[in-house]
């Protein structure tokens, strides 16, 4: 491994976050205190506790899922979308270094940011509801484990996007309802007879059942199932990455 | 000693079908300046994206610096600086963080103190704390080269670095080329100036249509294929070339005022003394000599043409 060269790009990434701190760090905290502001106090002072934790509690996993998920991918596919799109991908492409170190560098920027971000909500959240963690390290090894996933998956999507119209496509179609009925604010249990076995269909469910469990010992799947799943995930991405490597698909000509 | 960069029967067919190199052979030595010229489409670009590493060749093999691109692509790539056609840069960006960039890409341990140097050279280091995007066209050329150079490669691709800049800063792309080969660097530019190979290359080389047409050190070339026109002004017109100087193949223009000769200047005779002599036993008097030699462009030009004929 080349790892200086790793190190440029991870450096180079992380660079235009610093740039945009402020916002970086605003929107998050922001989206997180509304969706408290609604949820927590508005809807949920209606909603009785959901087995034993009171329900804006309960939505804190789901809610930094929520973000990490969107801001791995949003990062990792811009990061690499970008050099494309305005053509500096000819240096990546004519400099000593193999995919990997490339992937490496883009991939571990944008989960970098995401855990920033993810951190950044769990303490917003602190302030409005009594949070518990009773699996602390389970806690971070979901939470790493699931920005490294999506930020794998958004490369492959900046590498698949042609223009910026498709960048946003998979986010907004595919993504965000399978987090949205994934479980982010409701437990599967709640869910009508049928619809609890479709669920199990949705690879979100989980993650954030797993995550959720870290936090409240409180599981929709079992953990272990949870774990092997993440795990799946993270293979079929890097199994996607090996593939482009080998072909050049959609990079090398 | 082998060769810098060695191309052996590069071929490029693109995904689509189409066959931007036929079968390329080309040897670059150590420490020349090698221009590849070439009408647009003819196959520069593509030959340089397979030297670099942005494109695969189909077939055939490429070294530089005895490393195959292919299966030694971190030994090859390593010796090569790339400055692309299109003036590719990240606009938001500082020139120094990106110059610092490319060197850092290329696996080279940080070194301000070089990149000031390079920077410097190119006239850069007021700017480096400027954002690309607020800087001039020119300017975006030069970080270009800075970058292309922060990792001291040994062979450096120009690809067209003076189409569209204005003529001074083409004269001082030139400077920067010149002083590049001082300090050993070998260089290939593309271009399709023709002015811009007679004024720096060592070697020119012609690509049209995919294929090598021909490489020769330019001297030779322009010597080899290089024609004279010797045109004498005369005193009084006439109205024909007179009988006795008929094997001069001269013509006559501008009204019968000017006699024009065409010679080949390798030849062991030129004929102009005798074409002197036989000329005032004719009784025509000189006004004005002048001679002009065919540019590159002119040889550059009937090449291209044979290639499409064949």
């Amino acid at each position: 491994m080349n790892w200086t060269a790793v190190g440029a790009i991870y450096r180079f990434e992380m660079a235009r976050f610093f740039r945009t701190l402020l916002q970086s760090f605003i929107s998050p905290v922001i989206s997180t205190s509304l969706y408290f502001v609604v949820f927590g106090a508005a809807i949920g002072s209606r909603i009785q506790e959901v087995e034993g934790v009171s329900y804006g509690a309960f939505i804190v996993p789901g809610l930094v899922m929520l973000s990490v998920i969107t801001q791995a991918i949003s990062n990792a596919s811009f990061g690499i979308y970008f050099p494309k799109f305005i053509g500096t991908i000819y240096e990546l492409l004519s400099a000593p270094i193999n995919f990997l170190e490339i992937v490496a560098g883009y991939v571990g920027a944008a989960a970098t940011k995401a855990l920033f971000i993810g951190i950044v909500i769990l303490a917003t959240a602190a302030l409005f509801v009594p949070l518990r963690i009773e699996h602390p390290f389970a806690m971070l090894a979901f939470l790493v484990l699931t920005c490294l996933s999506f930020a794998l998956l958004g490369f492959i999507l900046g590498i698949w996007a042609k223009n910026f119209e498709q960048l946003q496509l998979v986010p907004l179609l595919v993504v965000t309802p399978l987090i949205f009925l994934g479980g982010s604010f409701y437990s599967i249990s709640m869910l009508p007879g049928i619809w609890q076995k479709i669920a199990l269909l949705n690879p979100v469910v989980y993650l954030i059942s797993g995550f959720r469990w870290s936090f409240y010992g409180l599981a929709d799947v079992p953990v272990g199932v949870s774990l092997i799943a993440i795990a799946a995930f993270t293979g079929i991405c890097l199994a996607v990455i090996w593939w482009i490597f080998r072909t050049g698909w959609r990079i090398r000509s | 000693m082998a060769a810098m960069v060695q191309i052996r029967d590069a071929r490029k067919v693109y995904a689509g079908g189409f066959e931007a190199l036929k079968g390329v052979t080309l040897d670059i030595e150590e420490g020349e300046i090698l221009a590849l010229l070439g009408p647009n489409g003819a196959g520069k670009t593509t030959l340089i994206s397979c030297i670099c590493g942005i494109s695969q060749p189909t077939s055939g093999s490429i070294t530089v610096g005895g490393h195959d691109v292919v299966t030694e692509y971190r030994g090859a790539r390593s010796l090569v600086g790339l400055v692309p056609q299109e003036v590719n840069l990240e606009p938001f960006e500082k020139v120094w963080n990106t110059v610092r960039f490319t060197r850092g890409v290329f696996g080279r341990p940080r070194d301000d103190a070089h990149l000031e140097d390079i920077l410097r050279r190119l006239s850069l280091w007021e700017k480096r704390d400027a954002k690309i995007n607020e800087l001039s066209g020119g300017m975006k050329r030069r970080v270009l080269i800075a970058k292309a150079l922060s990792h001291d490669p040994s062979v450096l691709f120009l690809d067209e670095p003076t189409a569209g800049v204005d003529v001074e800063l083409r004269r001082d792309m030139w400077r920067i080329v010149e002083d590049l080969k001082a300090s050993g660097v070998t260089i290939i530019l593309t271009t399709h100036y023709i002015e811009e190979a007679e004024a720096i290359a060592d070697r020119v080389g012609v690509i049209s249509g995919g294929r090598l047409l021909l490489v020769e050190e330019k001297a030779a070339l322009m010597t080899r294929m290089g024609r004279k026109e010797l045109r004498i002004d005369l005193q009084e017109p006439i109205g024909a070339v007179p009988e006795r100087l008929s094997e001069f193949d001269l013509t006559l223009e501008d009204e019968g005022h000017t006699l024009v000769y065409s010679y080949d200047t390798s030849a062991e005779r030129t004929g102009i003394a005798r074409l002197m002599t036989e000329m005032s036993e004719a009784g025509l008097v000189l006004r004005d000599v002048r001679t002009s030699q065919n540019s590159l462009e002119d040889i550059f030009v009937g090449l291209v043409h044979e290639g499409d004929a064949a």
